[in-house]
Parts: structure tokens; C-alpha cells; sequence
């Protein structure tokens, strides 16, 4: 089975190019007419979802068909989903609509959130810690980490997302409180993207270890539902954040829990991957914490939100200056007791993955780029992507490892028509290709 | 027969859209061949500094990288105008950078120290006022 969520609709996909030139990971082909995916290099970032004009680019998501699945069942909304609605709807009343669609209860994942933003001090404050800390909330950051700067995954918080941990407090309240049994219980989280489905199926380091977090639904398939339940729901008190639980929808909410210390919020992949390449580069000393997330603006920019982002930013702005004063029942008390317990702990270590290198026999890999580069000096340098590659260097790398023909390459091939036209002797007429 | 790749790149005089760029494709070639990560940081980091070194300080010159199979030599070459005291230059903290570009966050003085601190060899020849030739050799 595929370790993404992204995956390719074959049938609408017209072979267009588009996602080529837009992934940042230069994870696409086009090969027969088709996009594929290189597994290994994808992040599962949704950038390619976002830009495909044939909506052929799709994310495995779960269906409101799961909840059948249990006997209890759980929504954990990303704070992403309020930002989808008008401030006229209060969140109590968002909250109640979507647990109307079939959940026994709602928890919001701003309320981890909130937990996790006041032990992110603890951790600053904790000499083991290597600096800068570096946020792992945008799981598609976290894997090109461990793709593309594998000498920063030690600097990556070892403390699990807010959506683990409100699904783990949810979870050990309804086996240890109320005595539920642990697989009756269907936690389901309401996702902005790909990337943190992909987590939920995966958990972060690709493999069987299990979040505590059972499902995801995307925003998207679900909005509707609750917009169409907005006006009439009655409203239930199911509201336990704040509006600073809120913030973390967007880029520099997570940061905004830190004082006194140098931080750094970034927005947007290509921008996430030239600030890593300062802070691997050792130009950045002063930096205590790096918060970076793969969407332009944060998880509003997700590839499963309806709303324009700044939209969405500019609700969670308001939402926030109505409610300066609320309160939640987080207590310092708390916060140092899942800290110091190891409960916010992620459960295992997050591993460099370096992508493959061309060739796993070091000389031949040597050997294979300058052949590489004999190749590319050949192509035009226009980066079209006609030939089924990202750009002319990319394309030569795929014609050295056997994956492409230097003739799929169409200013290659006219090069070669032209040869061909001139070498032929054109007053023979016997020549097929001017035969009449 | 060995297999050899090298790579060679100019570097313009005060072009800082680019200037960062020859050493982002030397990193991201050497990640691609499956050099360790951490050689690759310590020859990222060497080769950024002699870049904008070239940008900074010289009239524009050039970068270049062999691949062998025990080691990495990345080699700078400009045309002036040249390093007057080597070793002073090589004092951690003393630069000649003006005001304007210490504004843009570089003339720390740290740019040698630190690419003699990540080579394994560090070799630097300077003429006033032809320029300056760097050497650096990585062992893997
Ligand atoms: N290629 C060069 N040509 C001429 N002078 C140079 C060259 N490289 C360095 N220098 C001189 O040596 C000094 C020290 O260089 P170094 O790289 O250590 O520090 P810097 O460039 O001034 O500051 P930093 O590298 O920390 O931003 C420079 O200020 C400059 O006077
Ligand atoms: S999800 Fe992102 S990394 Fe994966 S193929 Fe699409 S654009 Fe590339
Ligand atoms: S920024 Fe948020 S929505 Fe976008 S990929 Fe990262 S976690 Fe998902
Ligand atoms: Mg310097």
C-alpha cells in the first residue's frame, strides 16, 4: 500500500504538466500521458492538488461512512474548520453542528493545542534540547526534514502534534474514567490536508506504529454537511479553547505561545526549504525555535479548506479580538504534569530519511552524474516540461537512470529531424520521406 | 579508470540575488551522488562562505567542485583584488566590509576562520592585485 495520501485520478488526468513544475520536491513525472509520483520523494505537501486545472490530483481521505465503524465516536476538529465559517456563527454553534452529523462527542484540537503551546517553554527551557527547536505541526515539513536535511532531524520537538494529543486525552479519559473499551472508541480528526492524514495512517516516521487518532475526514467533504445544519442546530456548550488555541490555524500561532526568545515563522514550502538552508548552513545561530508550515499562511492555505486563506486569517484575527478575555481550564499545575510524565512525548523518534542517491555504488553514482551533465548540456535549458520532467536537469538524471529517452525530449528530437534532413541526399527520389 | 565529476560555476561582483546559489547546487549534487550529510554541511557551509566571499570582496570570479571517490575539492579562483595580509584575514572577527554590508548581516570576520574550520586541507593564495585562489579538500 501507498505510505501518501496523494494520489493520481488516471482518468482525469490529461497529462498537462501542471503539477510538474509546481511540486517542490520534484516528486512528479508525467510518463504515457499519466502523472506518477516518485513515492520516496513526496511529502504529501497538496501542492499538487491545489494547482491540477482537472481536479485529477486527489488525497485519500475517510468518509462520515467510518463512524459505522465504532460505537463511540469522537470529532477533533483543526481549528482550521471554524476559520471556514462566518464570525456570526458562534463556535459553539459550529461545534454542535458537525457533532450533529453522527458524533457522540466533540473535542477540539485547539485545546491540545493550547496544552502543547505552554509546554513548547519547558522544552526552550530544557539544556538538552538542540536549538533551534524546530516545530513538527506541519507534517509535510517534517518529511522534507527528513528527505532533504537529514542533519536537522535532531532538532525536531519530540513533543507529538495537538491533534495526538487531544486525541490522547480523549482516549484515556474514555478507557480509564469511563471504562469504554479502547476499540470501540472512533477518533476522528476534521483535516486541512493531506499531510496530516497521512500521519493519522502513517504516523510520522512511515510506519506501523499507531496514532491515537483512527480516521480523517477532510474540511472540504464535510463543510457542506455543517453549513446546511448552521441555522437550525441547537446550540450544546462544546466550546473548551480559546481564541489562542484558535491561532494555530495559521502561520506564527504555535510561535505566539513563546516570549523572550528568537523566533522564526515561515510560511510556504519554498520558503520553509530556504530558511532550513540557513539554519542547516549554521547562519542562523541566534534562533531559539522555527515554526514552518508547508501552506501559504499556515493550515488556512490547506488543500482541503474552501475559503480563500487571508479569509480565513482575517476571521481568526476577529474571532480573537471578540473573545480577549476567555478561558479555558488548562492549569500550570497540568501543563507540567504531561510534561514531566512524557504523556505530550511522540512516541517514536523521528528518523532522517535521505532520498536515494542516483546509484547506490558511490563511483557509479559519480560516474552517473557526469554523464548526467553530458546529457543535460544537450537540452535547451528552457525547462518546459514537455518531456515528462520537472526541468532539463531533472530530465537528465531520468534519461541516465533509465526512467526516460533523450528523444521524449522534443527540441532533442527535432535536432534530430533536422540532422537526418540534411544528411539525406534530397534530389534522391527514392528517399521514403519525400516519396509522393 | 576513476570516475571524476566537476562541476564549475562564476560568481558576479555584488549580485545578491543569486550569490548563495553555487553552493545550493554544489549541496544539492553531492545529495544526489549520496555524499554523508554531514560532509555535505560542513562543504555546504565552506563553499557559501567562499562564495559570497567572491560576490563581496572581489571583482567576480569562479567556484568549482571535483567529486572523487575519497574526497570533494571545491576551489575558488577570482580576479582581484587579492588579500593583501593572508594571515590577518584569517583573524577570526577582522573584515573590511563596509557598513553596508555589514547592514546585510555579513563582515563578522567569520567567513575564512569558518572555511578553514570545516576543510580537512585548507590551501589559500592571494596576488594583489590579480586576486585570490582557495583550495579546499574534504576527505569521505
Ligand atoms: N576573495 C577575496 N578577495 C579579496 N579580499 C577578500 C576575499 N575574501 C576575503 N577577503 C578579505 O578578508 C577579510 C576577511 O574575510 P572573511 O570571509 O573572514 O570575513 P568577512 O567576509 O569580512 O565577513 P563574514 O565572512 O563573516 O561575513 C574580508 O573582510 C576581506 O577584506
Ligand atoms: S503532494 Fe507535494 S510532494 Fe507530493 S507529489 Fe504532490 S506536490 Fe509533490
Ligand atoms: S501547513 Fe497545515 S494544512 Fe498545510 S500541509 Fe502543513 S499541516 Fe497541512
Ligand atoms: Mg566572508
Amino acid at each position: 500500500m501507498s505510505k501518501h495520501s496523494v494520489y493520481l485520478d488516471e482518468e482525469k488526468c490529461n497529462g498537462c504538466t501542471t503539477c510538474l513544475r509546481h511540486c517542490p520536491t520534484e516528486a512528479c513525472r508525467i510518463r504515457d500521458g499519466k502523472a506518477v509520483i516518485i513515492s520516496d520523494r513526496c511529502i504529501d505537501c497538496g501542492e499538487c492538488i491545489r494547482v491540477c486545472p482537472n481536479g485529477a490530483r486527489k488525497a485519500v481521505t475517510d468518509t462520515v461512512d467510518i463512524l459505522k465503524k465504532y460505537k463511540y465516536k469522537v470529532a477533533i476538529p483543526s481549528p482550521t474548520l471554524i476559520s471556514q465559517f462566518k464570525t456570526e456563527f458562534s463556535i459553539n454553534r459550529i461545534l454542535s453542528a458537525l457533532k450533529s452529523i453522527g458524533f457522540d462527542e466533540v473535542q477540539e484540537m485547539a485545546y491540545g493545542a493550547e496544552i502543547l503551546g505552554e509546554a513548547i517553554k519547558y522544552e526552550l527551557r530544557n539544556a538538552n534540547v538542540q536549538k533551534p527547536l524546530i516545530s513538527t505541526a506541519c507534517p509535510a515539513v517534517v518529511r522534507m526534514i527528513q528527505v532533504r536535511f537529514p542533519e536537522l532531524v535532531n532538532n525536531l520537538m519530540t513533543l507529538d502534534l495537538p491533534m495526538e494529543i487531544t486525541a490522547r486525552i480523549v482516549r484515556k479519559r474514555l478507557t480509564e474514567v469511563v471504562h469504554m473499551k479502547d476499540e470501540d472508541i472512533g477518533i476522528i480528526f476534521i483535516t486541512p490536508c493531506a499531510a496530516k492524514t497521512t500521519t493519522i495512517h502513517h504516523y510520522i516516521s512511515w510506519d506501523n506504529s499507531k496514532s491515537s487518532v483512527d480516521a480523517a475526514i477532510a474540511i472540504s467533504d464535510i463543510y457542506p454537511d455543517i453549513l446546511h445544519r448552521l441555522k437550525c442546530i441547537k446550540e450544546e456548550e462544546l466550546q473548551h479553547s480559546t481564541s489562542r488555541g484558535l491561532q494555530w490555524a495559521q502561520s506564527g500561532g504555535e510561535s505566539s505561545f513563546i516570549s523572550d526568545k528568537q523566533i522564526i515563522s515561515v510560511d510556504g514550502i519554498h520558503n520553509v526549504i530556504d530558511v532550513l538552508d540557513e539554519i542547516e548552513g549554521g547562519r542562523l545561530p541566534e534562533l531559539d525555535f522555527f515554526e514552518g508550515m508547508s501552506c501559504i499562511g499556515g493550515c488556512v492555505g490547506g488543500c482541503f479548506t474552501v475559503e480563500n486563506a487571508y479569509i480565513a486569517k482575517k476571521r481568526i484575527y476577529d474571532r480573537a479580538r471578540e473573545n480577549i478575555n476567555s478561558k479555558n481550564d488548562i492549569t500550570d499545575e497540568m501543563i507540567r504534569y504531561y510534561y514531566e510524565s512524557g504523556f505530550l512525548d511522540r512516541y517514536e523518534e523521528i528518523k532522517p530519511m535521505p532520498e536515494k542517491p542516483i546509484h547506490k555504488d558511490f563511483k557509479k553514482a559519480i560516474k552517473m552524474m557526469d554523464d548526467i551533465s553530458k546529457v543535460e548540456k544537450a537540452l535547451p535549458g528552457i525547462n518546459c516540461g514537455s518531456c515528462g520532467s520537472p526541468n532539463c536537469k531533472a530530465f537528465a538524471e531520468d534519461v541516465v537512470r533509465g526512467f526516460a529517452k533523450e528523444e521524449d525530449c522534443i527540441f532533442v528530437m527535432r535536432e534530430a529531424i533536422k540532422n537526418l534532413r540534411n544528411n539525406m541526399d534530397l534530389s534522391d527520389k527514392s528517399c521514403w520521406l519525400w516519396k509522393e | 579508470m576513476t570516475n571524476i565529476y566537476e562541476m564549475e560555476y562564476n560568481v558576479d561582483n555584488r549580485d545578491f540575488v543569486v550569490a548563495g546559489d553555487v553552493s545550493r547546487i554544489i549541496k544539492r549534487t553531492l545529495q544526489r551522488i549520496g555524499v554523508d550529510p554531514k560532509i555535505i554541511r560542513r562543504i555546504a557551509i565552506a563553499s557559501y562562505e567562499a562564495e559570497m566571499n567572491i560576490a563581496i570582496h572581489s571583482q567576480g570570479g569562479k567556484i568549482s567542485a571535483k567529486i572523487d571517490s575519497d574526497k570533494v575539492v571545491v576551489c575558488t579562483q577570482d580576479y582581484g583584488p587579492g588579500i593583501e595580509d593572508i594571515a590577518l584575514a584569517m583573524t577570526e572577527g577582522w573584515s573590511t566590509a563596509s557598513a553596508e554590508i555589514r547592514e546585510m548581516g555579513f563582515g563578522a570576520g567569520m567567513g575564512l576562520p569558518n572555511m578553514k574550520k570545516c576543510s580537512d586541507v585548507f590551501e589559500i593564495e592571494s596576488i594583489v592585485p590579480q586576486g585570490t585562489k582557495i583550495k579546499m579538500t574534504f576527505w569521505l
